[in-house]
């Protein structure tokens, strides 16, 4: 049999494969290079990026769950310039496309990102940030509500002609009206979810374990939340989707590809496995390769009746 | 150039109550590390508990390709690690960090360890001996048992002394005091020091009294061990009052230099 076709198209965003990362859990891919050769990935997807720099949230920031991990990093980046000047240019030498995760802290933080980027050669993309829960403004503040995410989507839409993927959180009543809400103000894909709001006690010092008291969780334990998600807004939508959330294997991202993702993010898979992404690629290609199926496309949604 | 490689163990060995010395058959990091660099283990192949953990270089033997460190079990990962047996394999991740800045032949340098962070300077002291530089390791430990020193510290070839909380061996009270009666009297061109936060702000204080620089090597709760996550960072000012920043300990230290830390 010939190699298996698992090139993907997200919204315009060409992936020779369907693997990306997730923002966050891999900087700006120069930390990983040693280890992972990013030519082979998807795509990247950038830590988040905010109009200037951030400090981000007291220690600690981290901390350990079942299966999973807490965290409330709080956003600490360089800031959009110091992404263009030097991050940029070095993911630049590589054959991948690049997508900018965005945040802020007003609606026209993101139409000014959105712009600022736009005119930037080498973005293939935005993911607006509109679920972080681990800061006071912006963030969550905006995914939990339908007409505020809805708001800041139409404003990063007004101001980029680049494709434009809305990152959803899970922690709303219902993931389906916050999708249908930022679709219907333009997003052209939507990547999820975000990390689950959490919280953990540290006993000996009855004090809650995470400085920002709360944090967003992340990891295994996460995974059947996130394919459930992905699951009913494959079915209520026509619209691309990333999927996120507990990936650690070939057969975890095969799972979000069945319930309706068109692309995979890796995240925290990477701190324990730094080549995570490129042997969830290779598993991939083994299973098609197994099954004898010659395009990812068919088994984008297949376990849908 | 950092690798991750499957290390098989050599040797698991306890060396004190909870105190662990593992030998990892690892020739592609002891080919190029340096002391105060650290190695990120996976403490088992299941994914609870999920993340790695950081553990400071103790030696190498670069004949042999064996890495060696001292740790102290103090939860699940460290006891899933103290389980392992020779022959198995872990995966390892290193040289990862920045390590220590080694001085210039001659000088007289002190090594400041409190509990387990004793380990690094080991190594640090053994380089610095072979560079002709006059070694004092001052090693402090709540109790004469829970001295976290292994034979081969014990054998190094440089001054030693000891403090215990309880008096059960050498000072009777705080490492620090130590380091104090050798600052006020024939005085030390660098200290080095890796152990509790309240130890290390102490020595940082002396520090600045009798004006001697330092570098310390920090732990920190860490997720990536590469410098993507930021969660292991740590608060510090540059010298000049530049603004203060959170730098990554698993990329920008786990060595800095003392007076650019800040204790709050």
């Amino acid at each position: 049999m010939t190699k298996p076709n698992l090139a993907v198209d997200v919204a315009g965003i060409r992936m020779k494969n369907p693997v990306t990362t997730a923002s966050g859990t891999f900087g700006f891919g120069s930390e990983y290079a040693p280890f992972v050769d990013l030519n082979r990935l998807g795509a990247i997807v950038v830590k988040g990026t905010t109009l200037l720099p951030r400090q981000g949230n007291p220690l600690p920031r981290i901390v350990e769950t079942p299966a999973g991990i807490l965290n409330a990093i709080g956003l600490q980046n360089p800031g959009v310039n110091h992404f263009i000047e030097v991050a940029l240019p070095y993911l630049r030498q590589f054959d991948l496309p690049v997508i900018v995760n965005i945040a802020g802290d007003t609606v026209e933080d993101y139409a000014t990102l959105a712009a600022r980027l736009d005119e930037v050669p080498g973005v293939a993309g935005l993911e607006v940030n509109i679920s972080c829960p681990n800061v006071k403004k912006g963030g969550l503040a905006f995914g939990a509500d339908p007409d505020s995410a809805a708001a800041v989507v139409r404003a990063v839409k007004g101001a980029t002609r680049l494709p434009v993927v809305v990152k959803l959180s899970p922690n709303v009543t219902s993931i389906v009206r916050l999708a249908e809400a930022v679709v219907e103000a333009g997003a052209d894909a939507l990547s999820m979810i975000n990390t689950l709001l959490g919280m953990a006690i540290d006993i000996r010092r009855r004090r809650p374990a995470l400085a920002n008291v709360m944090g967003g969780l992340s990891g295994p334990a996460i995974r059947p939340v996130a394919v459930r998600a992905v699951w009913q807004v494959y079915q209520a939508l026509k619209v691309p989707i990333v999927g996120m959330g507990g990936i650690v294997t070939a057969e975890d991202a095969l799972e979000f590809i069945m319930a309706g993702a068109t692309a995979v993010a890796v995240g925290t898979a990477n701190f324990i496995n730094p080549r995570a992404t490129t042997d969830i690629i290779e598993g991939i290609e083994r299973f098609l390769v197994e099954e004898g199926v010659s395009d990812i496309q068919e088994l984008i949604g297949a376990a849908h009746m | 150039m950092a690798v991750d490689i499957p290390a098989e163990v050599v040797q698991q060995e306890q060396v004190g109550p909870g105190l662990y010395r593992l030998s990892l058959y690892a020739p592609q990091i002891t080919r190029s590390a340096v002391p105060g660099q650290f190695v990120y283990i996976r403490c088992t192949d299941n994914l609870d508990p999920l993340l790695r953990r950081p553990i400071s270089i103790h030696g190498v033997n670069r004949e042999r390709g064996e890495l060696f460190l001292l740790y102290q079990v103090v939860g699940r990962g460290t006891a899933l690690l103290a389980a392992r047996r020779r022959g198995e394999r872990l995966g390892v991740m290193g040289p990862l960090g920045r390590g220590f800045t080694l001085q210039a032949p001659g000088q007289r340098v002190v090594l400041v360890g409190g509990g387990i962070g004793v380990a690094p300077l080991v190594f640090l002291g053994q380089v610095l001996v072979q560079r002709n530089n006059q070694v004092c390791l001052l090693v402090g430990a709540r109790s004469a048992d829970q001295l976290p020193v292994g034979k081969e510290g014990y054998t190094a070839p440089f001054e030693l002394a000891v403090a215990t909380d309880d008096g059960s061996c050498g000072h009777h009270g705080p490492v620090t005091d130590l380091l104090e009666k050798i600052l006020a009297g024939e005085g030390a061109d660098m200290v080095y020091a890796c152990g509790p936060r309240g130890m290390l702000h102490q020595t940082a204080l002396l520090l600045a009294r009798y004006d001697v620089p330092g570098e310390f090597s920090l732990e920190e709760r860490m997720g990536c061990g590469v410098g993507a996550c930021l969660s292991c960072v740590c608060k510090t000012a540059g010298k000049g009052g530049e603004p203060l920043q959170y730098r990554r300990v698993c990329v920008e230290g786990p060595v800095f230099p003392a007076d650019q830390l800040v204790w709050d």
